[in-house]
Formats: C-alpha cells, structure tokens, sequence
C-alpha cells in the first residue's frame, strides 16, 4: 500500500481520475455524430505540435493543445464542406500530422524515446506543474460536456433541426472538436496520442450496450473510463513489481475488457427487445391450432416471451406465435 | 378580410425567391405567401423543388435571390425560432449513441430555454404533453432506435411540437410511413390545425392528409404550376405538373444505431 503514498503516484492517479473523467465525455458526442475516429485523427495531428515543443524548447502540452486544436478545426471544416470524400481527408490529415511529428522530432535532435513518451503515455513521469495542467483542461472539458448537453445533444443529433431552432450549430461543431482536441492533449500523458481515442470510444461503446438513454450512456462511459484509466493504472503498478508493464496500454486493455464483458450482455438485451416488439394488428385469415402435441400451459411466469397483439397477448415459442383461445392455442 | 386578421402579419411571405445550387437554378421567382392558420400541402414531383422551396423558408438553404419574411420579419433579423417548428426530412430519429424518445422531444424545447437552465416545470409538461399527442406516453422511456420508421416521424413531429410553434414545416412526413402511422399522422396534424397552427407540408401524396389541406401548390421545375383549392393525388401527376407516373419511393432504411461502434459479429438486423 505504500505505493499509493509516493508522490509520482498520486499525481498519476489524479491525472488518470480527471482524463478518466474528461474523455468519455467528449468521445460520447463524437460517437454520437458517427465521427468516433475522430479523436485519433486529432491525436496524429497532436505528434506534430508535440514535436514543434521539442523543437522550439517550449512545453509540449501546450503546442500540443494549439496544433490538435487546429486540425480539429481543419477535420470540422472538411466534414461540414465535404461530401463523399471527407474521410480521404482526415486521412491526409492523420499521415501528415504523424510524418511531420517523427520529421520534426529527428530535427530537433531529440531521441525516438522523448517522442514514445507522448506516443504511448508516460503518466508517472509526469510533473507536479504537468498534473495542474492536465486537472485544469480536464475540469473545463467536463463542465462543458455536461453543462451545455442539451445544446450539444440536440446539435449532434440532428443538425438541420438544431438550425433551425436558433442554435449556433456552427459554433458548436467548432466547440466539440476544440474540446476533443484539448481532450486529446490531456490523455496524451495518460494513455498516449495513438491510444487516446480508445479511451474516447471504448467507454462510450461499453455503455450503449445496456443503456437506451443519452444521458444515462454520457453518465455511464464517464463512470467507465475513470475506472478503467484508475484500475489500469493500478494493476500496471502492482504488475510492474514483476515485469515491465506500461500504463497506458493495460488502460486501454482493460477498457476493452469492459466491452467484452458487456457486448454477450447487449446482444441478449437487443435480441429480448426485439421479440419483445409488439405484433402489427391484424388477425390471421384461417383458424388454425397449435399442433396436437402442444402440452404446455401459457402464462406470467411460463418464460416465453409475452407480446401484446390487439386485445390478447402471443407467446412466443419456437419461432411461433400461440395465442390461448378456449383451451387450445392459436398459431397466430 | 377583418380588420383584426388584417394586423396579423402573414407567417410566410416570400417574393422573387430564387435558389441555385452548383450554379444550376432550383428555384426561380417564387412568390408565396402563407396566411395564418392555413394548412398549405406543397407537392410535385421528384426533383420539381418542393424540398428546397421549405429548406428555403426556414434559411436551411440561402436564397440566392428574393426576399423572405417570416412573421413580418426580414428574414436575416428573424429571431423568433420558437414560433417555427420544423420536422425535417430523414430515415430516421437515431443517431450513434442511444437517445430516448423523451431526450429527443425535450430537445425541441431548446428554443425557448435559457443557457445552462434545468428544464422547468413548464418545459417538462411540454414535452410530456407533445410526446402524448402523437400517442407515443408509453414508448416515452425507450430508446428511439426500437420505434419503427413510422412511430420515429412520429417522435420528430413531437419535438417540433415540444417549443409549442405557430408554424410547421414538414418535409415528406408520409414517404415511408406505414397506413395506420399515416393515419396518427394526420390526427396530430387535424389537432394542430383545431389550434390554430400554420402547416406547410411536403408531400409527394397527401393519403390520409388530404382532408386537412386548404391549398395545394404544385411545383413542377423549380416554378409553382399550381396554386389553389386542394387536388387530387392522381392530379398532382398530370403531365402538366410533372412527369406522369413518378412514384416516391423511401430510400432504404438504414439500421441507424450502435452497431457502428457496439459490436461486431452480431446478427439479426441488417
């Protein structure tokens, strides 16, 4: 337990609570407007404001936070320009933010290890100023995820209405993809630019296994990924004792684990729903009877599927529909 | 006309209205005018505007030229979006993320809702009361991926319905909606109309809608053909207004929900 009295650990855990936190949250809209690769489309062009950083000597986080902003921008531009060809340009985008950084990089006479650390994450390494930082833009991007979501569910769900109700649909677009960028620059010390997006999407994708509402799914996936990043960074520090294991990836990992352990759950949940849809109305044409050998008795607690129909309600049994009529059954 | 109607400015005045898309003319010089309380069906057939002509009058597409008023008011200082309701065109309510019926209508309300403010008592009994005049009370806590194609034009109109507007637009609220949703269709708009709601509508074939409409206009080209005392859908179709024998056909239906991001392998809906 002494590991959690040492000070680089507790700055991970607070970095990894508030990207926990943050991510999810913007990732949710994202997912939302079908963009969900967004984020590592802005985590490629982020390698390139990190390697400007190391190159001109300033912080990283912060050139980080002014290029992702930027092709966050360019990416929301393209989309609401662009038609059918839209995804060849983020992918111009990812190539070229991702070649620039390594180029850069190699200029700046830095090792291939100073840029990893932005790559794949670095959380205990990190700053007492970098904590600060990180807590900061995290706590700006939870409040407003959350604080203008009505506004930004109604934008992201249906633009042509959002416009036509009065909102700013442009400045929201703008706004969700400068928060995914800033999301981006916060997770990159926790997780790492080219695995941020997992932490983004895989919550958000966990969540909407069980959850039929926007909130309930924003609540959920935040839930999700403060555990994951919280429970990935912990299990990497015990597992370190005993071999090289890296925060951010056993992050990710376990974020995936989730999804693997609810998907079964989410499949059972969709395929209840929908046998559980109501039959159209309308009574068959011919009177026919369950066939002969048809013993079982129908009712509350039989365990088939009860669906209304009209005035009675059809119990799903093998692919057919019963409906009691006198002592018999009806194939309806 | 009375003196008193006379005062009300009309919801909808357009002159000169013209729209080009990629330098080529969809619209050219539509003058229309919509006077309260009417029930306006705008028809024709594909490709003859109509779609545009509505996207023109709630500013969804710029004019090119012409004028637009929307209640006496130019339309580039128009403000008043809580008097506009807008159901618009599309497969679908879903979007990526699960939403439910209720979350969907409430954003309707966004019009007249503060920045930052819980939704109010009175916000809450208007969503309440929109999603219970399209019938829909007790598909309010589901998701909106799970209605059919049907009841989720139901909850667009709902939404539109929640900011309690003056004036509806509805693009092809019919096309691909089932007959007894057609008919649920045209209560709630039969009950909107009893208020005193202005109505524009497209629609390819009115259907069950028919009784309702006051004026039918027909576009054939990006000109209005037809402006007068409702036709006939068989009419619409007169070679005059357009090509004969044009059928609207729903584009397919997408499954429109998780599944991008949710889960792979898994069968059931295509």
């Amino acid at each position: 337990m002494e590991l959690f009295s040492l000070a680089f650990m507790q700055r991970a855990l607070l970095a990894a609570l508030f990207t926990g936190l943050a991510a999810p949250a913007v990732g949710t809209y994202l997912v939302q407007r079908r963009l969900a690769l967004m984020g590592d489309g802005i985590g490629h062009v982020a390698v390139t404001g990190v390697a400007l950083g190391l190159l001109t000597g300033t912080s990283p986080t912060w050139t980080a936070v002014v290029v992702a902003a930027l092709g966050a921008v360019l990416i929301e531009v393209i989309r609401e320009r662009g038609h059918a060809n839209g995804d060849v340009a983020l992918a111009l985008l990812f190539y070229g933010g991702l070649a620039g950084g390594v180029l850069l990089t190699g200029l700046a006479g830095q090792s291939a290890t100073r840029l990893q650390e932005y790559l794949f994450g670095s959380i205990t390494t990190i700053s007492a100023a970098d904590v600060w930082v990180t807590i900061a833009l995290a706590a700006v991007v939870i409040l407003i995820c959350v604080g203008l979501s009505p506004q930004l569910f109604a934008v992201a769900q249906d633009e042509e209405f959002a416009r036509v109700a009065g909102l700013q649909v442009r400045a929201y677009n703008v706004l969700v993809a400068v928060l995914a960028a800033v999301s981006v620059t916060v997770a990159m010390r926790t997780v790492g630019l080219l695995l941020v997006s997992a932490l983004m999407v895989v919550p958000v994708a966990t969540a909407q296994q069980v959850t039929r509402s926007f909130r309930t799914t924003l609540g959920a996936a935040m839930v999700l990924g403060t555990v994951a990043s919280l429970g990935g960074l912990v299990l990497s520090a015990f597992a370190s004792f005993h071999a090289r294991v890296a925060p951010g990836p056993t992050i990710v990992l376990l974020a995936l684990a989730g999804f693997v352990v609810t998907w079964p759950l989410g499949v059972f949940l969709r395929y209840r729903q929908r046998l559980r849809q109501p039959f159209p109305a309308g009574r068959p044409d011919r009177h026919e009877i369950a066939s002969n050998g048809h013993l079982h008795e129908h009712g509350p607690d039989c365990g088939h599927v009860a669906v209304p129909h009209e005035d009675h309600v059809d119990y799903v049994h093998d692919g057919h529909r019963h409906a009691p009529h006198g002592k018999h059954y009806d194939e309806h | 006309m009375t003196a008193a109607s006379a005062r009300v400015p009309d919801p909808v005045r357009l002159t000169g209205g013209t729209v080009a898309i990629g330098g080529r003319p969809i619209l050219r010089g539509i003058d229309l005018t919509v006077r309260p309380g009417e029930f306006l069906a705008l028809m024709g057939a594909n490709g003859s505007g109509k779609s545009t002509l509505v996207r023109a009058l709630t500013g969804l597409r710029p004019l090119t030229a012409g004028t637009l008023k929307l209640f006496g008011t130019p339309f580039p200082a128009f403000d008043e979006w809580r008097r506009v309701g807008f159901v618009p065109q599309r497969p679908g309510a879903a979007s990526g993320v699960p939403a439910s019926v209720w979350e969907v209508v409430s954003s309707g309300r966004l019009t007249r809702r503060r920045l930052l403010r819980p939704l109010s008592r009175a916000d809450r009994a208007a969503v309440d009361e929109a999603i219970a005049v399209v019938g829909l009370t007790d598909r309010a806590r589901d998701g909106v991926s799970q209605l059919s194609g049907g009841q989720q034009q139901r909850v667009l109109i709902a939404r539109a319905l929640a900011g309690s507007p003056d004036l509806f637009f509805l693009d092809e609220p019919t096309a691909g909606v089932d007959l007894p949703n057609q008919q649920a269709l045209a209560d709630t708009l039969g009950l909107l109309k009893a208020r005193g709601a202005t109505i524009v509508l497209v629609a390819h074939e009115v259907g069950p809608l028919a009784p309702l409409v006051e004026r039918a206009v027909v576009m054939r080209d990006g000109r209005i053909a037809y402006d007068g005392p409702p036709l006939a859908d068989h009419e619409v179709h007169h070679p005059d207004f357009g090509e004969a024998h044009t059928h609207h056909h729903a584009g397919p239906r997408h499954h429109d929900h998780a599944p991008h991001v949710s889960s792979p392998l898994e069968g059931g809906l295509s």
